[in-house]
């Protein structure tokens, strides 16, 4: 997919958790949401630009997608 | 006229808990206090003659046909404004009474034609019954001398008194020569619609009834809902279709397909033709009012647009071929499984429909899911209210509204944000104008002048008209002054809520940042409003918030909607009758399509795929093993489909390339997919870049349910056959049996009996249930057996209340010099959403083009006036609409419908999106708005490419038409 678009939506989410006073909290809420929205081959694409400098990411988006456990690739 | 079912009991139905016993004519008679004597004895099955009493409207006492003797009282006093009380005796019939009802029906009758025979309501009209009831054998007083019936007189002269037939209204017609003036369509208008369009003109023998300043009724301030011809005892004020064909001979009770409000309907019908739709008095959401969609826009049902053949074609630019069920099944079979051979099984789904009933939408989900084998199905509450679903998820514990509409009956502070009832949800919207004239308070948040700021016998105390994308702004503010000033309700927040997150929430929301005097520049409101406003709000007595698509359809649309859930929880507005947070929904099953599974990441009753008990069950119950992490979401889906990844795609009821936002990122979507499948009723905008089409059936044609905005599951019933062949449940489950996956259901009832075993919110829903208590309210199970009106009421679903912080977070989508102003967009009264259906209707005839609403500063600044054609452009394209100028704008900020689709509004539309849903930020788009002198590019490819599709369906169509002659 688009790049662009994914981190652009990574960013948002990471912008509304960035009020969060406790960073942890806050990272926790990033990769959460990630994970429980996010199709599973959008997360993998996220994460291997992230592994590639991750550049356009903001902060707390960087840390959320560091912290996603990707499930297995599907047989597909 | 009434419906052919229905008994009038002539007075509203009194609510009083203590009882009052009385005699009516020697029986004794035990009624609630309040009620009229002439609805005790209507309920005791003793009617007494009446013409101006209707058990929707407040007695009258004008037609002096009910009057009774009362023991021990002077006089014939009427039954229907005489309440009753304790040990009263009387007598409806007496030999004094009948002769005084003689005379008042020989007076009547004297300025009457008596052309009984070949009148619309012959058979039905209830002065022929009065006249046979008293037993009216002559009228003395001749047809000679003044009356309201003849054109000319005797002597050949111009009567002044006639006035000809109003034919104006698409949908009724208006004959002043059968009135009685007995003012229940006057009544009607004021009491149930609450427009005020009519009036008696005139006094004495020369009263008339007058739409406006007697004007003719459409251009008239009349709303066409109806209420009036429903409301006439005669034949002055008759559906043109009654006027055609006559008399329906049975009547069956469904629910409208049109907004989120969910009226209950009596389909008036003629063998399988649909006479009139009446509303149903005993319908608990409506309480037997209607729009003018409900009630009669339903021609496109019948429309010779209407699709009822398979075809399929290899590319969009091919002509379509007519084909049969089966081989349409198996060609789409065929093709969804060679594209998951080919490309993965993630390379296909499905989106279901908020149009249509639980039952399809289920068997949707279930398709995809357990058929296709992933979970790419999402619905169209992706663009409308996913927030609403997330955010009330987050705060409240769950995903719909807490309360039932009646509740609004004891709300003493009515808040509206982002929200047009009287428009988008009329029916509702009348109910919401009664209690405000009653002496509710109202809080309109809204960048746009809605009818309801300022309308008959109503003013809002406050109309906060913010600038468009500051919702969160505006509410933070609202919350701020209601922790600073000390207006929290500490007892309801301690007991109800979680300690810590409502701390955190207290000390963000009371930063400096947040004050309304350090916001007003940012969101444009005046300081002291938002405090009064604020004020109101927390202190006034019960507090509810309607909000809308307002709301939701903002790049922080799902905080804005846990910024209202915090402020009902910080005063205390929530969890009983008055208060509560009510989502409109927009589209009619919008609520249900969400409930049945419809996002990518919950099952249905919202539930996570990744939850391994709930899983378990579904993988149980549906026989193979289901995905436990989230499928694509629409946009996801377009994304998909431009890289490659996502190839084929079964829609349900939803025109995508309308409705969503950058039209043109969504039909090169589109195009980019191999297997777009399409069933609708008509060849929509979707269909076009389709490649097989299956006939939908309309909500007129199939069995199942649908759930409005206050969770209530009606009954939809089928009136007619499907023109298709089939509902459309069965061609999802011939889908799923061509691709492999069994489904076996004999009627949708069982498709229910299934949603509710495997959903804990309707454990105790069934067909049977709902045929018993009229419509039921989920959750329904064993906790709550007759469902639930009120949610929320001793602890929240979650358990305790969340509050969660609500930073303002300023859209990117910014004005600046190249595209100065903000384009926000809604819709109107007589259209529906993309309009397939109502620009199929005589709709068109209050509403034939989107228009672009502009303040007259803007407009006299670009040189632009009524009616000019204007070019508004943004950053994703351009289109070109006539303008409308109005004061309503505020300066800076345009506004369109949506809902023709050569309009081009979502060609303006950014891919900006709600950060937690990806719901599109539609209200919200910087554009420049000139003059300009011919449609703009895009429009230009549009119509030539709805050309091209248009002649290759007629080829297929006269194809057919060969083959099989």
């Amino acid at each position: 997919m688009n790049i662009e678009r994914l981190i652009t939506m990574a960013n948002d989410i990471a912008t509304y958790f960035t009020v969060e006073p406790d960073h942890a909290t806050a990272v926790e809420g990033v990769r959460d949401h990630l994970t429980k929205f996010w199709d599973p081959a959008m997360r993998r694409q996220l994460k291997a630009h992230l592994d590639h400098g991750g550049e356009g990411l903001n902060p707390l988006a960087r840390e959320g997608v560091e912290k996603l456990v990707l499930p297995p690739a599907s047989g597909s | 006229m009434l419906s052919i079912v229905e008994v009038d009991y002539g007075t509203p139905k009194a609510t009083s808990k203590t009882t009052v016993e009385l005699q009516i004519d020697g029986k004794t008679v035990r009624v609630p206090q309040g009620t009229s004597v002439m609805r005790a004895a209507a309920q005791a099955g003793i009617n007494i003659p009446k013409l101006c009493a209707s058990e929707m409207l407040d007695a009258f006492g004008s037609c002096r046909l009910c009057l009774v003797e009362i023991e021990g009282r002077k006089g014939y006093p009427a039954s229907c404004t005489t309440p009753v009380s304790a040990g009263m005796t009387v007598s409806t019939q007496t030999p004094r009474l009948a002769d005084l009802r003689r005379g008042v029906m020989e007076l009547y009758i004297s300025d009457h034609p008596l052309d009984c025979l070949t009148c619309p309501a012959n058979g039905h009209c209830e002065l022929q019954d009065m006249a046979g009831v008293v037993g009216l054998r002559e009228v003395r007083y001749g047809y000679d001398g003044a009356n309201h019936v003849y054109a000319k007189t005797p002597a050949g002269e111009t009567n002044p008194l006639f006035v000809a037939k109003d034919e104006s209204n698409p949908y009724f017609t208006f004959d002043p020569s059968k009135c009685i003036a007995c003012s229940r369509c006057v009544r009607a208008c004021d009491e149930v619609q609450g427009t005020f369009a009519l009036t008696i003109q005139g006094r004495g023998f020369e009263s008339k009834v007058a739409a406006s300043q007697d004007n003719r009724f459409l251009d008239s301030e009349c709303v066409s809902c109806g209420a009036c011809v429903q409301a006439c005892p005669t034949a002055t004020l008759s559906e043109n279709t009654l006027i055609e064909k006559g008399q329906a001979e049975h009547s069956v009770v469904t629910t409208c397909a049109y907004c989120g409000v969910g009226c209950s309907f009596r389909a008036e019908m003629k063998g399988e033709e649909v006479m009139r739709m009446v509303p149903n008095k005993d319908g608990q959401a409506n309480h037997g009012h209607s729009c003018v969609k409900g009630r009669f826009a339903i021609g496109y049902a019948s429309h010779p647009d209407r699709i009822t053949t398979p075809m399929i074609r290899a590319k969009i630019s091919d002509p379509w071929k007519v084909v049969s069920w089966d081989e349409a099944f198996s060609h789409v079979a065929s093709e969804f499984k060679r594209l998951q051979a080919t490309h993965g099984k993630q390379a296909v789904g499905g989106i279901t429909s908020s149009r249509c009933t639980n039952e399809e939408t289920y068997l949707v989900q279930k398709l995809v899911r357990a058929g296709f084998g992933n979970n790419n199905v999402d619905t169209c509450a992706r663009v409308c209210h996913s927030p609403t679903g997330y955010g009330l998820k987050s705060t409240l514990g769950e995903s719909a509204g807490t309360q039932d509409f009646d509740s609004i009956e004891q709300t003493d502070v009515v808040l509206v944000i982002g929200a047009n009832p009287t428009d988008a949800h009329p029916v509702f919207g009348s109910q919401m104008k009664q209690r405000l004239r009653a002496g509710a308070r109202l809080i309109v948040i809204d960048p746009r002048r809605i009818d309801l700021v300022r309308t008959p016998h109503i003013q809002a105390d406050y109309h906060l008209k913010l600038k468009p994308g500051t919702n969160v702004a505006v509410l933070d503010t609202l919350a701020h002054v209601i922790v600073t000033e000390g207006l929290v309700d500490e007892a309801f927040v301690s007991a109800r809520c979680e300690p810590e997150a409502f701390a955190k929430w207290r000390a963000f929301v009371a930063q400096d940042k947040y004050s309304p005097e350090a916001m007003e520049a940012e969101t444009g409101v005046p300081a002291a409003a938002v405090r009064g406003a604020a004020r109101l709000y927390a202190t006034g007595g019960n507090g509810a918030i309607y909000y809308g698509l307002g709301v939701t359809e903002h790049a922080q649309g799902s905080t804005a909607v846990m910024g209202i859930a915090n402020l009902a929880m910080a005063t205390g507005n929530i969890g009983r009758e008055g208060v509560g947070v009510n989502p409109m929904r927009g589209q009619n099953n919008v609520q249900g399509s969400c409930d049945m599974g419809s996002f990518p990441h919950e099952f249905p009753g919202y539930r996570h795929v990744s939850d391994v008990a709930t899983r378990t069950l579904f993988e149980k119950d549906w026989g193979v093993p289901l995905l436990g992490e989230p499928g694509l979401r629409i946009p996801n889906m377009f994304e998909a489909a431009l890289d490659g990844s996502f190839r084929g795609l079964y829609v349900e009821g939803e025109d995508i390339a309308q409705s969503d936002p950058d039209t043109q990122h969504v039909t090169a979507a589109l195009s980019a997919m191999e297997c777009i499948v399409v069933q609708d009723l008509f060849l929509n905008e979707t269909a076009k870049y389709a490649h097989v089409f299956l006939p939908g059936s309309s909500f007129l044609e199939k069995d199942g349910t649908f759930t409005n905005a206050e969770r209530r599951v009606s009954r939809v019933r089928k009136v007619m056959a499907p023109k298709a062949g089939y509902a459309d449940w069965e061609i999802t489950q011939k889908l799923a049996q061509a691709m492999g996956y069994p489904m076996h259901y004999s009627h949708a009832s069982e498709i229910m009996d299934e949603i509710a075993r495997l959903t804990p919110t309707f454990h105790g829903m069934s067909f049977d249930k709902i045929d018993q208590l009229g419509s039921v309210q989920w959750p329904c199970n064993e906790e709550h057996p007759n469902g639930t009106p009120v949610m929320h009421v001793d602890e929240f679903v979650r358990g305790k209340g969340r509050f969660m912080l609500t930073e303002y977070v300023p859209t990117s989508e910014k004005v600046n010099a190249e595209h100065p102003l903000i384009l926000t967009t809604g819709r109107i009264l007589s259209q529906y959403n993309v309009g397939a259906q109502t620009r199929r209707t005589a709709n068109v005839m209050w509403h034939d083009e989107d228009r672009l609403e502009i303040h007259p500063h803007d407009a006299e600044e670009r040189g632009i006036a009524e009616h000019d054609w204007v070019g508004i452009r943004s950053r994703s394209g351009d289109t070109v609409l006539r303008a409308m100028i109005s004061e309503r704008m505020q300066p800076g900020v345009v506004y369109t419908t949506f809902h023709f689709p050569g309009s081009g509004a979502n060609v303006i539309t950014t891919e900006n999106s709600d950060w937690a849903t990806n719901c599109p930020e539609y209200k919200v788009t910087a554009v420049q708005v000139t003059r300009v002198t011919q449609p703009s590019d895009w429009q230009k490819r549009f119509h030539a490419f709805s050309d091209q599709q248009q002649a290759l369906l007629d080829q297929a169509q006269s194809a057919d038409t060969l083959g099989q002659a």
